[in-house]
């Protein structure tokens, strides 16, 4: 292979860009996973339907699919605090969350799978914007906007869910429910009722995302499935529950995946993710900035 | 009541060759190859539950342990066809499967059970995407392509290879249930019920939870692979993305925990209901549909019946016999009381 300093250095901004869509993908794990402990793997599959709803609608009525996605966030808020109070009186309340649980996140994975192939089949499907296509030029950089946009929106959502989470009542009620439920009682908030808004938040960032995926990337049913396993490592890397580690850690997988794609062949950079998940797991778990 | 294990191996075998010799009677090939992936799911669904029901650790890397197995098949058969020796036979691929799949299972065990449960569910889910890209961009076992296997036509006593393949599914279904069943009544049941029920504790007392808990996954990693052994052989076209589809996964997931978790009875029940359940959706309606129903029942048994049709039956009869028995005995101290 021939080193070509061009292609590094667009391999690492565009690794830097598409970090940025992928610490959108990962907030809402970071919220659920990091912060709730619940271990919502079919946080992907929510994702998916959020593209396929954006695909809808932008297909039909020509709408933006990120405007479309923040419109559809109410109700993937409203899907998400429903699916809470399932798993709540279900499994959490009954101390079965670890086995029974997971099985039933990984039911609903499946079932969104199932239910997205069976209506619109396996084919690729792909949104139309005026930004998707054209490029920025610089002296040797190419950045497409179809990879800045979502890195933009994306690093404004997780700006505001910050902001959320450490200046408002609520996010710091969702950052103690984490710590400490009893004292948190004491304080006269229902735990139960804070952790389900935070889990509604959690999915509604999902919609956004899925409109970042599908402007990324034209979107089959089980696209998802390759995100569960590079979430999860971003998640546990950036460390549990922070979102700051959570973007520096998807920026830092991105451009590893990025420069593995572009040196040794795009089929590889699946495997990246789980290198980094293992390692993290054996080295650190804590992750980068673990509390 | 607890039947010894020499037994149970017997009755079991006796009624494998009862299934079997009955199959033959009924002269339709066609009942083996539907036969066969019930059975494939048995073991499947009971290697799942040594882990997952008696420990209580989930494993979501089913299709990649299956597709391990399956691919060193592949990859001795590519070996021998291309250096053109000796054809090795079938029970040899499966210990070589299992012997793959167990390491495999070993070495994510050993990274990752020693933090808490979730971190090996997700472990486990992208060892299955890993082992996908490993194998698709292995050519020498057929890469994206897929892979042929030539399978003979016939074999020697019985006739159609698909019977042999049944048969020898057959032998390892009965393998891990007993396997299983001799798990729970030893002292490695035990243990593995002292971390499902509470880790800590368990730590505490002694039991060598990180030993435990590496047995069961090297146990259930190399039943699944020996399962998917002789899978190329079954469908001859073996290509990765439906080796290491979610199917699997989901299937042996379910089939352990809509059968009950607790005891060996649960996967097979499962497996034996939910995979005659597919294989006539199957044929009847579609293959994608059969998936969805799976995957609704799973939700439906995990929030409704937490313990399974077991646990069902269990409540059911525990009940009856003893207000039957409290009844009689009212009745008989003081006649007429009870109405």
């Amino acid at each position: 292979m021939i080193f070509s300093l061009d292609l590094l250095i667009n391999a690492v901004v565009s690794g830097i860009l598409i970090g940025g869509f992928y610490a959108a993908v990962t907030s809402g794990v970071s919220l659920s996973f990091g912060i709730l402990d619940i271990v919502n793997i079919a946080h992907p599959a929510f994702i998916i339907l959020g593209s396929y709803i954006a695909y809808i609608v932008n297909a039909n009525l020509g709408i933006d699919p990120i405007l479309t996605s923040i419109a559809v966030m109410p109700a993937f808020y409203v899907l998400g605090s429903g699916i809470y109070q399932v798993y709540y009186v279900s499994f959490e309340k009954r101390g079965q969350e670890s086995l029974r649980g997971l099985a039933f996140f990984f039911g609903l994975l499946f079932i969104t799978e199932v239910t997205l192939v069976l209506y619109f089949g396996v084919d690729y499907r792909y949104v139309e914007a005026s930004y998707i296509g054209a490029a920025w030029h610089f002296a040797m950089l190419d950045i497409p906007f179809r990879i800045l946009v979502p890195c933009l929106v994306s690093l404004l959502l997780i700006a505001a869910l910050q902001i959320f989470l450490t200046r408002t009542f609520v996010g710091r009620a969702i950052m103690a429910v984490a710590q400490d439920q009893l004292a948190l009682r004491l304080m006269a908030v229902d735990p139960i009722k804070i952790k389900r808004i935070a889990f509604g938040i959690s999915i509604a960032t999902a919609s956004l995302a899925g409109a970042f995926l599908i402007i990324i990337q034209p979107v089959e049913p089980s696209v998802g499935r390759e995100y569960i396993g590079r979430i999860f490592a971003i998640c546990v890397l950036g460390g549990m529950g922070s979102l700051p580690g959570t973007v520096i850690a998807a920026m830092l997988i991105g451009i590893v995946e990025s420069l593995t794609s572009t040196f040794y062949g795009p089929s590889w950079a699946p495997a990246v993710s789980f290198g980094f998940l293992l390692l993290t797991l054996a080295v650190r778990p804590a992750g980068l900035l673990g509390r | 009541m607890t039947v010894r294990t020499p037994v149970f191996l017997l009755v079991w075998l006796v009624i494998s060759a009862a299934v079997f010799a009955g199959s033959l009677a009924l002269g339709n090939d066609y009942i083996f190859f539907a036969g066969y992936v019930v059975l494939q799911y048995v073991v499947l669904g009971t290697a799942w539950n040594i882990l997952g029901g008696y420990c209580g650790y989930v494993n979501f890397g089913s299709a990649a342990f299956f597709a391990l197995g399956a691919y060193s098949s592949v990859a001795i058969y590519k070996l021998i066809t291309e250096n053109d020796f000796y054809r090795m036979p079938i029970p040899v691929l499966m210990l070589i499967g299992g012997l793959v799949s167990g390491v495999v299972g070993f070495g994510m065990g050993y990274l990752t059970l020693r933090l808490r449960g979730a971190f090996f569910a997700i472990a486990t889910l992208a060892l299955a995407v890993v082992l996908q890209t490993l194998v698709v961009n292995w050519d020498f076992v057929g890469g994206s392509r897929g892979a042929y296997i030539i399978r003979p036509e016939q074999i020697e006593p019985i006739g159609n290879y698909i019977r042999y393949l049944f048969l020898l599914m057959m032998v390892l279904a009965v393998a891990g249930i007993t396997i299983a069943r001799l798990i729970e009544h030893s002292r490695l049941g035990y243990g593995f019920a002292s971390i499902r029920d509470d880790e800590l504790a368990a730590e505490a007392a002694g039991v060598p939870t990180l030993r435990l808990k590496l047995i069961a996954t090297t146990i259930s990693g190399a039943l699944m692979g020996m399962a998917g052994a002789p899978f190329p052989y079954y469908i001859g076209y073996l290509q990765p993305s439906s080796t290491f589809g979610l199917d699997y996964a989901v299937n042996s997931i379910a089939m352990p925990l809509i059968g009950g978790t607790t005891s060996w009875v649960g996967p097979l029940i499962g497996a034996l209901l939910l995979g005659s359940l597919q294989q006539i959706a199957t044929v009847t309606i579609s293959s994608a549909v059969n998936l969805l129903i799976v995957g609704c029942l799973l939700v439906i048994f995990v929030i409704i019946a937490p313990n399974g049709i077991v646990g069902l039956v269990h409540t059911y009869l525990q009940r009856k016999p003893e207000d039957f028995v409290g009844r009689r005995r009212v009745e008989a101290e003081m006649p007429g009381r009870v109405p």
